[in-house]
């Protein structure tokens, strides 16, 4: 590791450490919902705890996706669509699941998840929620993650989250980029939008 | 899948290639710049950003890397401007070119507030001029620098070594990324030209492209 890159490790835990980042409270206890604490636990933490947050998250999508090929009802653009983010999505766990595993550490298992919703609107709406809870979760994680390697790397991911949030805003005529910056997000927040869906 | 490669088809690279040429102040930069490294296959090989030094020009550590991002924010907003100008456009396309220009704007206040904030000077806004013919070649630039955008954010992130500044700069990635992607989607092509991983630009090869543009 080079000298710089401890200095940079150095000054983000010092800054977690005063709390400074609102989304240093990923692991604090009180509104971790039960499968996510489950998963960091088992997970230790640091760069891998990360990464199996953002796959349990990763794994919501992709499943969601899959699963709106036949049920989202889908025509033209739209199918079409569908189909990338089902692809684009199960690259993502793919990717994840192999970079934790090449840190040594064990990839959550896939939660079961339930999707409520009917028609494309339906599908529509919880696909933008989806999408924008993902831009904004790895953004809120980014500045904790020590690995320059996996930042960058996660870097690619939430920039191709992003397209997916402009895509699915237009869909749904909605403002495809609605603010200067993506805020990251706290935890409760992620939460709040994930564990409705896990059973 | 004949569609999936039909979305996937790269959307700009070569024209961030064929762009360049001419001499500005840059040069003697680019001249110096080594070569920016591979690119990004697999999640943890290397991004191909060149390292912390790639930035020195623009000023020291996270100054310099900021001061570049204020620079390419300045073109963005400089071009926006330009474009709402130029009567190319009405109706909701107008308004979409309205509202990334005053984001382009928002992020050019913020950079520059979080370079003094940081003891650093802000770097100047650079002279520039765009050419602006038609809406279809203004909509294909917008989305070159869209994508180029995003590129040179993902480009430097990891290079950050302030958890703040890194925050700030990552939330303004992901607004680039959006940009892109309607750009993208204005223009037919893919909203994810490099897949389901984006893949990050060099500082080289970002100011190769914007170099055209720069006057004086």
């Amino acid at each position: 590791m080079s000298a710089e890159h401890a200095e940079q490790q150095q000054t983000r835990s010092e800054v977690l450490a005063k709390g400074a980042l609102a989304v240093g409270s990923i692991y604090g206890a009180t509104m971790v919902g039960p499968y996510v604490r489950r998963a960091l636990a088992a997970s230790g933490g640091g760069d891998v705890g990360i990464l199996n947050f953002a796959l349990t998250l990763e794994y919501l999508e992709a499943k969601f996706y899959a699963e709106a090929k036949s049920r989202a009802k889908a025509t033209g653009e739209l199918k079409k669509l569908v189909d990338l983010l089902a692809e684009d999505e199960q690259q993502h766990v793919d990717a994840l699941t192999a970079t934790i595993k090449q840190l040594g550490g064990k990839p959550v298992m896939e939660p079961k998840f339930k999707f409520d919703y009917s028609g494309t609107a339906g599908f529509l709406k919880l696909a933008q929620t989806f999408e924008d809870t993902g831009v904004s979760a790895y953004n809120g994680a980014g500045p904790m993650i020590k690995s320059k390697d996996v930042l960058a790397a996660a870097g690619g991911i939430v920039q191709v989250e992003a397209r997916h949030a402009a895509a699915i805003r237009l869909q749904n005529k909605e403002e495809p980029a609605p603010a200067a910056f993506d805020s990251p997000l706290k935890e409760k927040q992620v939460l709040k939008a994930v564990e409705p869906f896990i059973v | 899948m004949a569609d999936s490669k039909q979305l996937r088809d790269p959307v700009s690279r070569r024209r961030f290639l064929a762009v360049g040429g001419g001499s500005t102040a840059l040069a003697a930069f680019l001249a110096a710049c080594g070569d920016g490294g591979g690119t990004t296959t697999t999640m943890t090989d290397s991004a191909g950003s060149g390292g912390a030094g790639e930035t020195a020009q623009f000023g020291k550590g996270d100054v310099g890397i900021l001061n570049y991002a204020l620079t390419l924010e300045y073109l963005e907003t400089a071009f926006y401007a330009d474009v709402v100008k130029s009567g190319l456009f009405k109706g909701a396309e107008l308004e979409t070119i309205r509202r990334f220009g005053r984001e382009e704007a928002e992020h050019v206040e913020a950079l520059t507030a979080a370079v003094k904030q940081l003891g650093g000077k802000p770097a100047p806004e650079p002279k520039a001029e765009f050419p602006l013919k038609s809406a279809k070649a203004v909509l294909e630039l917008a989305g070159t620098v869209e994508n180029l955008g995003a590129a040179a954010y993902l480009g430097q992130a990891p290079n950050i070594k302030s958890p703040e500044v890194l925050a700030s700069a990552l939330a303004i990635h992901s607004v680039e990324g959006r940009h892109a992607a309607v750009l993208n989607t204005l223009l037919g092509e893919s909203i994810t030209p490099d897949g389901a991983f984006a893949k990050p630009a060099d500082v080289k090869t970002v100011l190769k492209s914007v170099e055209p543009f720069l006057v004086g």
